[in-house]
């Protein structure tokens, strides 16, 4: 046995590590019975999985009906149910039904056949003692005994004839009469017989004969009568006894009693219940149908109004008819959709009221401040006329009007947005023609500070449909927030586009931003400096707006730095407005950023990083420190509100001031010292504009 | 006759600071400026006046600035620059198809209001016999008239000056940005609104079918161009 190596062991037949056909045989069984047919979680070889589709299909419909409708489903479950019912009651009634006909005829059967077994055995009698003086007188010759036999069992043969005759002529159809012999002993005239027709043998159950044989009292079985003619046959009680011949020798009597009458019966009533039954069960699917129909029918009149209310259509209601639980839900439908129509129309109502009121207020002032603003130029204008106290004071009257006009600005702009009044106004614009209009318009301040302004990846036209004048806000209060903290070094403007997204990334080297400052500085008022802040212009707002604008295009806005080194902004819009955006081209760390330069010196591949970190997170990553700075911190587009923080808490000196416009030369005379454009920005350049531009959006894309 | 009547402007503004000091400004920068406060009696101011320019506040008492707008570009095609502290699109577009020439948005600068001004009424000062086509029109720039079939076409000086700006230059494509600078004297960063509107106007005008224009030719994604003649 243990020889025997191409024998597995009995049990697991599919567990040999030597045999993978069986292994993948029985994975693929057990995926058929664990997955199940419909259930679609099939791993098996991709011929089933297609076989498996390919029966599945047909049936998706129905499984979507089942699921969807309530009314099939009560109906068909009353159905099933009331079938079930109907098939337990019909049994058991037939079972009763046939157990009284059977008794009745059973008894009946008994008495008949008990009374002929006595005739039996009385004509036997008879017989032998008729018989008996024959013998008796044949005897005294010794070579007649043959003689006598032959004679005798001639005798008997016509014994038994008449006697089945007689027998089964008292029945007339309502039984017959069959002998057998005992055993195999067929000899002495004990071939079978029977009467009508009825073919012995098979008529009589081998086990009745047996028990028949085993004792001498009658024993009984239910039987078919097999005739040896035509007729079909048909089920019988079938009496049985072991009676001695005139001889004394045993024989098999039984008596047959066809049930014909009484399955006729049977099947009648079958047939009644059967038909009652469909009946009842037809009924009840109706029944069932008709009432879920009651119930099913307001209720889908609710769901299809729900929906209507949900769409807008606030004046829907539902029609209620009587007084049942149907017509209070449809009270209280109507009810809740009134209170919701209230509701919304209050909110409306104090939306627009708001809107106009912020209107107004705008209106009202500006109209005053109109005048103080060409009041406070007329006086600047001719500042040279005054003493030095108030020439200076027609300054800083001028400048500060300036900014408490652009304060205003912002404000009744993130008003709009608050308020849900910004409308896009898209159409396919080239970046590129933006982002020149926006560069030209910071020269003036970039020439103050030092910086130089590079563009780069702009040798193809970046189009996608934006509204220009909000792209350029964006665009404008990135680069001049780059210029303004960037030190004096050099600020690079980068456009891409790949996919269905187009991007433009700002990047400055100055003071950089700290871990989390990259998602504190959309928030409104934010200042990363407090000690500073008051110092440079800009409204606070800025990044807000922003953030806003870029969100109105479906798109996104969001900074990268790192203490240090510099920060980088994104702009990433949809290259067509309707368009989720995926991905964007252009990472959101830079390539030259500290750590990327760390990895590079250490030899390792940066692509991997940084292919991570241009997919951008959901917005609850938001918190997310900048450094490391692997993920990307602003949310992208959804219907949230802003993830600024109004609460944000004060950082270093870089982020989130904004100046809209290039203001007074006095301001920040100190970073213009302090710039450096040489040394540090000058190891920084290089690795910024490099090949990457046209290589990096397909790998941003790979990345995601 | 033109030039000797060139710096009357005519200020419709209820808010009296403001029109005073629009006053002090105007009259710095030699304009010749004349009030008046109420939206009913502006026309009647205007006919009297006859003014080059007029300065008109949206929001006025009695009759508001649109409405006033409308009466005056009824019968006369003097520039009108509308002084609005809406900026919504809305307000905008309203006003401007009300009939104005520009806007500008409050609170501004006077040197901002006086460079508009100036640019509305710099037009009248260039007078060079020249004779353009653009589609099936015929524009005499000096005359300042457009005639298709010999028939006239009656535009304000501004939609004359868009339709000329793309005749002159057919084989062009302007940018919206480009004709905010030659027709209406902006050097950056203005509304492209003012453009959309405008060139609709001049459509409504000059085109046989403004839904399918030939004369004013929407190039999509960059700006207008001049029909084929």
């Amino acid at each position: 046995m243990s020889g025997d190596g191409a024998a597995s062991a009995p049990g697991r037949p599919g567990a040999r590590p030597g045999r993978p056909v069986g292994r993948t045989a029985g994975a693929r069984f057990r995926s058929l019975f664990e997955g199940g047919l419909l259930e679609g979680g099939v791993q098996g070889s991709p011929v089933l999985r297609l076989f498996l589709r390919w029966v599945r299909r047909p049936l998706l419909p129905v499984m979507r009906l089942w699921r969807r409708n309530i009314q099939l489903r009560v109906v068909a479950t009353t159905l099933v149910m009331s079938l079930g019912v109907v098939l337990l009651l019909g049994f058991v009634v037939i079972g009763q039904v046939r157990n009284g006909l059977l008794d009745a005829k059973v008894k009946a059967s008994q008495s008949q056949a008990t009374g002929g077994f006595a005739v039996a055995k009385q004509k036997a009698d008879e017989a032998a003692s008729g018989a008996g003086t024959g013998a008796a007188a044949g005897s005294g010759t010794a070579d007649g005994t043959s003689a006598t036999d032959g004679r005798q069992s001639q005798n008997v043969i016509q014994w038994m004839s008449d006697l089945v005759e007689s027998l089964s002529s008292g029945g007339a159809g309502a039984f017959d009469v069959v002998t057998l012999p005992v055993g195999d002993d067929s000899g002495g005239g004990r071939s079978p017989r029977g009467s009508g027709n009825v073919n012995p043998t098979s008529s009589v159950p081998a086990d009745l004969r047996e028990r028949v044989n085993s004792g001498t009292t009658a024993a009984q079985s239910y039987t078919r009568i097999v005739y040896s003619n035509d007729k079909d046959s048909q089920p019988a009680l079938v009496i049985g006894k072991q009676v001695n011949d005139p001889n004394g020798r045993p024989y098999e009597l039984y008596y047959l009693f066809p049930l014909t009458q009484e399955e006729k019966s049977l099947s009648l009533v079958k047939g009644t219940l059967a038909t009652a039954g469909l009946f009842v069960v037809v009924l009840l699917g109706a029944i069932a149908w008709l009432v879920v129909r009651q119930v099913v029918t307001p209720v889908r009149m609710a769901a299809g109004i729900a929906e209507r209310l949900s769409a807008g259509r606030l004046q829907e209601r539902m029609k209620v008819t009587g007084e049942d639980d149907i017509a209070r839900l449809g009270e209280a439908f109507n009810k809740m959709a009134q209170n919701l129509q209230v509701k919304i129309q209050q909110l409306e109502d104090l939306s627009r009221m708001q809107r106009r009121f912020v209107s107004d207020v705008s209106h009202e002032l500006r109209t005053p401040l109109t005048t103080v603003r060409m009041a406070a130029d007329v006086i600047h204008e001719a500042r040279e006329d005054f003493d030095p106290v108030t020439a200076r004071s027609a300054e800083l009257l001028a400048d500060q009007l300036d900014r408490f006009e652009s304060l205003l600005a912002d404000l009744l702009e993130i008003s709009r947005f608050d308020a849900g009044a910004a409308a896009l106004e898209a159409e396919a614009i080239d970046l590129r023609e933006v982002v020149r209009r926006v560069v030209s318009g910071a020269e003036p301040l970039a020439e103050r500070k030092g910086t130089h302004i590079r563009v780069v990846g702009d040798q193809q036209p970046v189009v996608a449909e934006a509204d220009a004048r909000r792209v350029e806000r964006v665009l404008r209060n990135l680069v001049v927030n780059a210029v303004e903290h960037g030190e004096g070094k050099d600020v690079i403007v980068k456009l891409a586009s790949a996919g269905g997204a187009v991007a433009v990334a700002v990047r400055d080297y100055g003071v950089g931003l700290k871990p989390g400052e990259a998602t504190r500085v959309f928030s409104r008022f934010w200042r990363a400096d407090p000690a500073r802040a008051r110092t440079t212009g800009g409204t606070g707002l800025g990044l807000s707006i922003a953030l806003e604008d870029a969100r109105l295009h479906g798109g996104w806005l969001q900074a990268w730095g790192e203490p240090g080194g510099g920060s980088q902004f994104r702009l990433t819009l949809p290259r067509t407005a309707d368009e989720p955006l995926r991905g964007s081209p252009i990472p959101l760390e830079p390539k030259d950023s500290r750590r990327n330069r760390g990895l590079d010196e250490a030899g390792l591949p940066g692509g991997a990083e940084e292919k991570r970190a241009t997919v951008p997170v959901q917005q609850g990553g938001a918190q997310t420190p900048a450094l490391p700075p692997r993920a990307p911190i602003v949310p992208r587009l959804t219907g949230v509100a802003p993830a600024a923080d109004p609460a944000a808490l004060p950082g270093n000196g870089n982020g989130a001031r904004v100046v809209p416009r290039p203001t007074g030369g006095a301001r920040r005379a100190d970073d213009k010292a302090a710039a450096d454009p040489v040394s540090e920005g000058g190891a920084a350049r290089p690795d910024v504009s490099g090949p990457q531009d046209s290589t990096e959006p397909g790998e941003a894309f790979r990345g995601r | 006759m033109m030039s000797f009547m060139k710096g009357r402007v005519l200020v419709v503004d209820d808010d009296t600071a403001l029109a005073e000091m629009l006053g002090i400004v105007l009259r710095g920068e030699g304009f010749e400026p004349s009030f008046v406060a109420d939206g009913d009696k502006a026309l009647a101011a205007f006919r009297e006046t006859k003014p080059d320019l007029v300065l008109l506040d949206l929001m006025l008492p009695g009759r508001d600035g649109i409405e006033v707008c409308r009466l005056i570009r009824a019968e006369s095609g003097v520039p009108i620059v509308m002084l609005t502290a809406k900026s919504d699109t809305v307000d905008v577009v309203v006003g401007l198809e009300s009939g104005a020439d520009d806007y500008i948005v409050k609170p501004f600068k006077p040197k901002e209001l006086v460079a508009r001004i100036r640019a509305r009424l710099r037009r009248s000062e260039e007078p060079a016999p020249e004779q353009l086509t653009i589609g099936d029109l015929v524009i005499d720039v000096a005359g300042h008239s457009v005639k298709r079939d010999g028939q006239s076409i009656a535009l304000t000086p501004l939609e004359f000056d868009l339709l000329v700006a793309l005749a002159r230059k057919p084989w062009q494509v302007f940018t919206r940005e480009v004709l905010l600078e030659q027709v209406w004297g902006y050097r950056h960063a203005a509304d492209t609104r003012l453009v959309n509107v405008h060139v609709q106007r001049l459509r409504s005008k000059v085109e046989k079918d403004p839904e399918r224009p030939e004369i004013v030719v929407t190039v999509r994604g960059v700006g207008y161009k001049a029909g084929p003649s």
